[in-house]
């Protein structure tokens, strides 16, 4: 695990300082609570104002979140939250912005707002808890629920082909993207902590428990004796190994990703290149599924690249500089006009 | 051919129609024409008429394109019903137009452009300039194609950039037969094509020849002198609506002291707005193209909760895609600002006319008890003062406001006074001015209802909005029902509070007596114009009520109803302005005059309306 590096602040806060006075009040045992708990810790260690925090989110039981988190913050329409949110970071850029969507918000009915919020690279910060199934609703099929899982609205298992929400963000043209189980609570932490640091739009995908509906659906890569062989924990130039002796890792074999014994003296054993432009790379690393490969987690896209909120000041800035036409008096006495006595 | 005009030396008002092909430069020429004429002083409003299709077939009557306006020296309400000039700068042109001309009306014909292929293109067997058809008319044949070559063969242009030049040859001839000088125009021509000295040359050339054509052969009957009006002092400038909409809102953003986000998803006819907003970037305008409508109106309300200004620009089908949005803006009391320009519906419908029948939605079109401000413009200018008032309403009454325009405002010019900053009223943004752990984020004030614009940068004040309902003064969740009932009474009432800052409903002509005309919105110029025009003819009891405010309607609304006989509403829709009312008012009848044909009134069809109510 990557050491967590903390700015320091005038006044050090504690994740108490972001906790409101509202009754938390999902499920007893649900992941939604880590990731409260992890995200108020971050909140704390960031370089912030208080007042400049804004959490936005959309509908459903993890955008009850922003209720539960001291900041200003939008409990805004179902799938709208990027939308609501880009709206307020171009109005105000120094505000430092955190969306909070589930699996159904954000691939279903926000779908559209959220590959345009990828493909602008605007710098806000998105995490989405991907339960695979609609749980405020109580229990339909999602967007990202696997083939086969008995659902309200697929009784005999779900028909549809999902979405991989990695392939989705890198694909639309996130310079950020993460994943990371609800229960490994460092790495939620770090990963909080380097989108905060990352320029550009931040996609965070929880693998988050519902204990109700889906209980146990991300058991194979998070759980205790399984995690080892099936998830690989990619971290920023260093080999991508796992395993439980940590004896696997991974090589290119024409256009596909193949997996071989680690050998440290093997010069086409893959490293991990978070910051490379090219996402192709990246793509594949999201996609790697079971039963084939490991499921990747960790940083595994992070990319610079100017952000749509910069470039919209820059050219405001730059409008404003060289205008001709700096008052309103000046505006509206353009063209012709005449005068009568 | 009849020789005799209805033309005379001195007229009050006039009312001309340019018209060609959408590349002879009718828009340019019509343009030129009232910058010009309102610089001499004449009160004006002008309408375009452009072709559906963006690139219909050369020469065909389905290309054809349009500039109407009407001059005069008495104030001047609308772009007139029928027309006493007509320039067609082809057969199609005559062919489409030709149904605006007032019997004894005079045609301006560019002769040349009426050749055999011509003709065929706009299905004339024989030349309607020739073949006795247009008796009732006066023809001026003027060769303007050949003319305009002529006059400029050796400037070094091809025969397609002579020709180009053949719309300001028209435009000379009726600055000739309306006595203005050609010096403004010059001017413009000057300013225009600075970049293109060749253009100018070519430019003033071929408006002198056609100026000169008409002195030298006497083209028509005689010049008209029209007197000048007598419009209040001050520095004009022509104005269209969409273009005036967004002004408003620059100047709320100052008045304000607020910086200005829109953020609007394209639409016809609204997407001047965003057009005039994005190239205001130069004033520090933050403008937001969406990718779709509800994002549009969600990235408003972003921006207002962090304490801009915000707006949304849209039309009717785009209204209705950011209703569920607008219950959100409306349940969290934050300031927003709607515009929708009307146009006629439903569904596509004829996107590129106009109507009035998203008034319903306007008013009625959210889930759940969600009453909101509703304003409508009344004319190319009065949509700058109408943006001005949305914007002011909204951010002091923590309140979204919708404000309807339509295609007729949006594409209409009208001179407009420019104003001096300093008398639009001002503007007072709630803040609460106590320390942090006074405040609650839904406490009120007292009189207007209205919560506080706390917002990002205010410390101590975060708080949290949101759709779910919330616990009265405090904003937390509640599920509580009274809570819930008193919320909704709340707002509802919170609506009705803002009349307590509006101006009394004027009536215009009698103050009581037979019949009360009432309009809404864009109608303003047609009815008023009727009224005038029978006021002129000695009618005495009637008056006309024209509603800028819809929701919450004025106080003294009930009252200026009760001193008529008889109430009849003008609207272009199947009525819903007068089912308002009838809800609002059952104690009074409502008659009702509509129009749902993609078009303006014509003060003539009003007039005829009222001589048909006061005669029942
Ligand atoms: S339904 Fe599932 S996701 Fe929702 S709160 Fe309960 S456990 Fe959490």
């Amino acid at each position: 695990m990557p050491d967590i590096d903390v700015k320091v602040q005038a006044t050090p806060r504690s994740r108490k300082d972001f906790v409101s006075d509202q009754a938390v009040r999902w499920c007893p045992g649900c992941g939604d609570y880590a990731i409260l708990a992890n995200m108020q810790k971050a909140f704390a260690q960031m370089d912030t104002p208080k007042e400049k925090f804004l959490s936005v989110s959309g509908i459903g039981c993890s955008s009850r979140i922003t209720y539960y988190i001291d900041t200003f913050g939008i409990h805004s329409v179902h799938g709208r939250a990027l939308a609501v949110a880009t709206g307020a970071k171009l109005a105000d850029p120094e505000l430092n912005v955190w969306v909070f969507t589930g699996d159904g918000d954000s691939m279903a009915i926000g779908g559209n707002h959220f590959i345009h919020a990828c493909r602008r690279n605007i710098n806000i910060n998105v995490v989405i808890f991907n339960n695979k199934i609609y749980g405020m609703t109580k229990g339909q099929s999602s967007p990202t629920t696997p083939p086969g899982v008995k659902t309200k609205t697929a009784g005999d298992g779900s028909y549809e082909n999902p979405f991989n929400i990695g392939e989705m963000a890198i694909a639309s043209g996130a310079t950020f993207y993460a994943r990371v189980p609800d229960n490994d609570h460092k790495l939620l932490e770090h990963v909080m902590m380097e989108a905060y640091r990352h320029e550009g739009v931040s996609v965070i995908e929880v693998l988050q428990n519902c204990v109700i509906f889906t209980d146990g659906i991300h058991d194979l890569i998070t759980g205790k004796d399984t995690k080892d062989d099936n998830q690989v924990l990619l971290e920023h130039g260093k080999p991508m190994i796992f395993g439980k002796e940590q004896k696997m890792g991974f090589k290119i074999d024409g256009f596909r990703i193949k997996e071989v014994p680690y050998d440290v003296n093997d010069p086409d054993f893959l490293v991990h290149d978070a910051s490379v432009k090219d996402s192709t790379m990246h793509l594949a690393l999201a996609k790697l599924e079971l039963p084939e490969y490991p499921v990747a987690v960790g940083i595994i896209r992070n990319a610079q690249k100017q952000t749509f909120d910069q470039i919209v000041h820059q050219r405001i800035e730059d409008a404003m500089s060289r205008s001709e036409t700096p008052t309103l008096q000046d505006l509206f006495r353009q063209g012709n006009t005449w005068e009568l006595a | 051919m009849s020789s005799k005009s209805i033309l005379t030396p001195e007229m009050q008002k006039v009312v001309i129609r340019f018209s060609g092909d959408s590349g002879d430069g009718m828009q340019l020429t019509g343009d030129m024409f009232s910058q010009s004429s309102g610089q001499a002083g004449f009160d004006l409003t002008t309408t375009p008429d452009f072709p559906a299709e963006i690139r219909a077939p050369q020469g065909s009557v389905g290309g054809v394109s349009s500039f109407q306006i009407q001059i005069g020296g008495t104030e001047i309400y609308t772009p007139g019903d029928q027309v006493d000039v007509l320039v067609v700068m082809n057969p199609a042109a005559l062919k489409a137009n030709i149904g605006y001309l007032k019997p004894g009306g005079t045609i301006i014909a560019d002769a040349d452009s009426f050749n055999p292929r011509n003709l065929k293109k706009a299905d004339y067997e024989e030349n309607p300039l020739d073949d006795g058809t247009l008796e009732e008319y006066y023809i001026i044949r003027a060769p303007a194609t050949s003319l305009t070559k002529e006059a400029l063969k050796d400037l070094g242009l091809d025969t397609a950039a002579q020709v180009r030049s053949k719309n300001m040859f028209a435009l000379g001839m009726v600055t000739f037969i309306f006595s203005q000088p050609l010096s403004r125009l010059v001017k413009f021509i000057e300013k225009k094509f600075a970049k293109k000295p060749a253009l100018i040359e070519a430019n003033v050339r071929a408006l002198e020849a056609g100026f000169n054509f008409g002195y030298s052969i006497e083209a028509t009957s005689t010049t008209v002198h029209i007197p000048p009006a007598k419009l209040p002092q001050g520095t004009y400038r022509n104005i269209d609506g969409n273009t005036a909409i967004a002004w408003g809102f620059l100047a709320a953003a100052e008045r304000a002291g607020r910086k200005l986000s829109l953020c609007s998803y394209p639409i016809t006819p609204a997407s001047e707005i965003l057009h005039e907003l994005s190239a205001r970037n130069d004033m520090g305008a933050i403008v937001f193209q969406a990718e779709d409508e509800i994002a549009a109106v969600c990235a408003a309300i972003g921006a207002s909760f962090v304490g801009n200004l915000s707006i949304t620009t849209t039309s009717g089908p785009g209204l209705s895609l950011k209703s569920e949005a607008m219950g959100l803006a409306l349940i969290s009391e934050i300031p927003l600002v709607i515009v929708d320009v009307q146009r006629a519906g439903p569904s596509t419908g004829l996107p590129t006319k106009t109507e009035q029948s998203d008034l319903n939605q306007a008013l009625y079109g959210r889930h759940g008890d969600a009453p909101l401000v509703v304003l409508a413009a009344s004319s190319p200018d009065d949509c700058f003062h109408l943006a001005y008032q949305a914007a002011k309403i909204a951010m002091e009454h923590m309140t979204p406001v919708i404000l309807l325009s339509d295609t007729y405002l949006a594409s209409g010019t009208s001179p407009w006074r420019i104003p001096d900053l300093t008398e639009l009223p001002p503007i007072t943004v709630p803040k609460f001015e106590g320390p942090p752990d006074q405040w609650e984020s839904f406490m009120r004030d007292e009189e207007y209802l209205n919560r506080y614009w706390m917002h990002p940068g205010d410390a101590g004040f975060e708080h949290r909005i949101g759709g779910l309902e919330k616990k009265e003064g405090s904003g937390n969740l509640t599920y509580d029902p009274l809570n819930h009932e008193r919320m909704t009474q709340l707002r509802a009432e919170k609506v009705q509070r803002v009349a307590g800052k509006l101006p009394d409903q004027q009536v215009y002509g009698a103050d009581s007596g037979e019949l009360l005309i009432v309009g809404w919105g864009s109608t303003h110029g047609s009815i008023h114009t009727a009224l005038d025009e029978l006021m002129q003819d000695g009618e005495k009891g009637v008056g006309f009520a024209h509603f800028n405010y819809i929701n919450p309607l004025p106080s003294n609304t009930a009252e200026v109803f009760s001193r008529f006989k008889k109430i009849l509403v003008c609207e272009l829709n199947n009525g819903q302005f007068a089912g308002y009312l009838r809800t609002r008012f059952p104690q009074f009848t409502f008659g009702q005059y509509n129009k749902i044909q993609g078009q303006p009134f014509f003060a003539s069809e009003i007039k005829a309306q009222i001589i048909n109510a006061l005669t029942e």
